[in-house]
């Protein structure tokens, strides 16, 4: 058992309650100390992918208390992958807000750790019940993240994030419920082996808890019908906890995959591919509705609210193919994603402090200071989130297209994927021309932000330049996504690794 | 036992989903609440409904299952928690917007 495993959760932890108690300390110390956890969970993320990449599956007991009766952490490809994504996103994220967001209110550095402790728990947990508790602490955290810095727009909008959440989690703990009613045990690998073998008369039962928890897992994805909290949510908070709300909808998308993959994956016997009518064509509905609200919008930040809607639904197609080389895809779209909407809403908001009164709306105003040079940054952003050749993005899209040739719903596919892209680029290009070419020039000098600009557009180049590195690196990572699909479509693997004696366990 | 604690449960959903959707932020909190308590009622009837038993394997001839005991102890713990927070954020929304509606302001 390598201990390891456990250091992604110990460390934002211990750094959260650390920081609580040293709140007498001046704040550039504690921003130092917060930044300073982050970059060593960067570290310790980078450690732990490159131990799993040759496909072995780490399993750590909680209290040496062997699966199914303890808690088991499990570390295979995809929770590395994510754990990778979490803590890159979150180091540019923290250091754009230790420009001046975390004065705004007391708690920031701590609720920012508490955030990713709950985050990097729902990626490693193998149990059900923990991945609620865990789900329970990212959200409490991100409760208070969203609502940091107070104001009217922001108390409404983290009024009604709280209340669907609390809803959602109530449906999470009624599917964890009648799971465990009918099969006697909350640990994933073990319902997976369980589920193989169950009644029929009981099989109507653990197949509404897994459709409850799909909807649950929807809920945090901001799946079409259930993604109408996002857009307020998203636009009305400040820029580094929108950047890092990236990471958010992906732990939806990923408990989906862990749900369609392990549970209910191809070993679950009759009630294998239990997702496979609803999640596909939901994704397609929820990209075009992505798009079609990303045109409509009139606002920046609510244009790029409803692309991270977009992009879920981009994600979700990859995932709902189903194939070996459509989660590929997907797993290669989703840093890609997650980078990119977190390097948008920062460039938001350097926009809109120099835009004044005018804020974030699409209406031409007096020219910025810097607009040529972050006009570029959006030229850059925009290639790379509507997926043209040759960024990032076009390599996500291309082989999820390439994965949907001769699926029954190919057309379906290139057509909403295809057009969606197509939407989204009309809307980024009249949002851009609106910003910076319709400028006229001002009466009267406008204000510029107090820091110095190279310190203000670095959080956003890193993140930048990650996409760039995932274009360029194309290749490597495809090949670690494609074996991350492989493992969880043999599933044998994970359910290997955490019951090794399985079959002797009744 | 079995009907009582089904018509309970049922009841406790049914009053919570309408409470929930109503546009007040007192009867929303409320409806949670209920919704929750109904919740903690169904995860403990997960272990079966055993009466006078111990969750011990082995002391008398049959046992409760003690997981679903754990289960709802978290639940609560879990439930108390958010509950105070979002009394606090409806609180605050009160101050902040003005009026007590889900919205912020009344549909007038």
């Amino acid at each position: 058992m390598n201990h390891l495993v456990i250091a992604p959760l110990l460390l934002p932890l211990l750094a959260g309650i650390v920081l609580l108690l040293l709140r007498p300390l001046p704040l550039s110390q504690r921003r130092l100390l917060s930044l300073a956890a982050v970059l060593a969970l960067v570290v310790m993320a980078i450690m732990l992918l490159l131990e799993v990449a040759d496909g072995s599956v780490w399993v750590y007991a909680l209290g040496n208390w062997p699966a199914p009766y303890g808690i088991v952490l499990v570390l295979d490809r995809l929770a590395a992958l994510m754990l990778l994504t979490t803590s890159l996103l979150a180091l540019f994220a923290l250091l754009y807000a230790c420009r001046g967001t975390d004065l705004a209110g007391r708690h920031f550095h701590v609720l920012f750790q508490l955030q990713l402790f709950g985050l990097n728990g729902a990626f490693l947990t193998g149990d059900l019940f923990n991945l609620f508790v865990f789900f329970e602490v990212l959200l409490l955290a991100s409760y208070g993240l969203l609502l940091h810095g107070s104001g009217k727009r922001r108390t409404r909008a983290g009024l009604h994030f709280v209340v669907i959440n609390l809803a959602g989690s109530t449906l999470f703990l009624f599917a964890v419920g009648t799971l465990y009613g009918v099969l006697g045990s909350l640990n994933m690998a073990d319902l997976a082996v369980r589920l193989e073998g169950l009644a029929p008369a009981d099989r109507g039962v653990a197949e509404a808890a897994g459709l409850l928890l799909f909807v649950v897992f929807a809920l945090k994805a901001a799946l079409i019908p259930l993604h109408l909290w996002l857009p307020a949510a998203y636009a009305s908070t400040s820029a580094p906890v929108a950047a890092l709300f990236a990471i958010m909808t992906k732990v939806g998308a990923y408990a989906i995959l862990r749900l369609d993959t392990l549970i209910f994956g191809a070993g679950a016997g009759a009630s294998a591919h239990l997702l496979d009518p609803w999640l596909l064509p939901l994704a397609l509905a929820t990209l075009a509705i992505g798009m079609l609200g990303a045109i409509a919008s009139t606002a920046l930040r609510q244009q790029l609210a409803y692309l991270v809607v977009a992009s879920v639904g981009s994600l979700l197609v990859a995932f709902g193919l189903g194939t070996e080389a459509a989660i590929a895809a997907g797993l290669y779209y989703l840093p890609h994603s997650t980078f990119a909407a977190g390097a948008f809403f920062l460039l938001a908001d350097s926009i809109v402090i120099r835009r004044g009164d005018m804020d974030d709306r699409f209406q031409a105003n007096a020219a910025m200071t810097e607009r040529r040079l972050l006009g570029g940054y959006f030229f850059v952003l925009a290639v790379i989130t509507v997926g043209l050749p040759p960024l990032s993005g076009f390599l996500g899209k291309f082989l999820t297209l390439r994965a949907a040739l001769g699926h029954p719903a190919e057309a379906w596919v290139f057509a909403v994927v295809l057009g969606g892209g197509l939407l989204g680029l009309i809307a980024l290009a009249r949002s851009g021309s609106v910003m910076f070419y319709r400028a006229y020039r001002p009466a009267h000098a406008l204000k510029t932000p107090g820091s110095r600009l190279v310190v203000e557009l670095a959080p956003l180049s890193a993140l930048v330049l990650l996409s760039l590195a995932m274009t360029v690196w194309a290749e490597p990572i495809h090949r670690y996504a494609l074996d991350t699909a492989e493992q969880l479509l043999g599933g044998a693997d994970y359910i290997r690794a955490v019951l090794p004696n399985r079959g002797g366990l009744q | 036992m079995e009907i009582l604690l089904s018509v309970v449960i049922g009841a406790l959903t049914a009053g919570g989903v309408y409470l929930a959707l109503r546009g007040r932020t007192f009867a929303v909190v409320l409806g949670l609440t209920l919704l929750s308590y109904a919740v903690n009622l169904f995860l403990f009837a997960m272990g079966r409904l055993t009466i006078g038993e111990p969750p011990v394997i082995g002391s008398s001839e049959s046992y409760t299952d003690p997981l679903p005991q754990a289960l709802v102890l978290t639940a609560i713990v879990i439930g108390f928690a958010m509950t105070a927070f979002v009394i606090m954020l409806a609180l605050k929304a009160r101050s902040v917007l003005g009026s007590d509606h889900v919205d912020g302001r009344d549909e007038s």
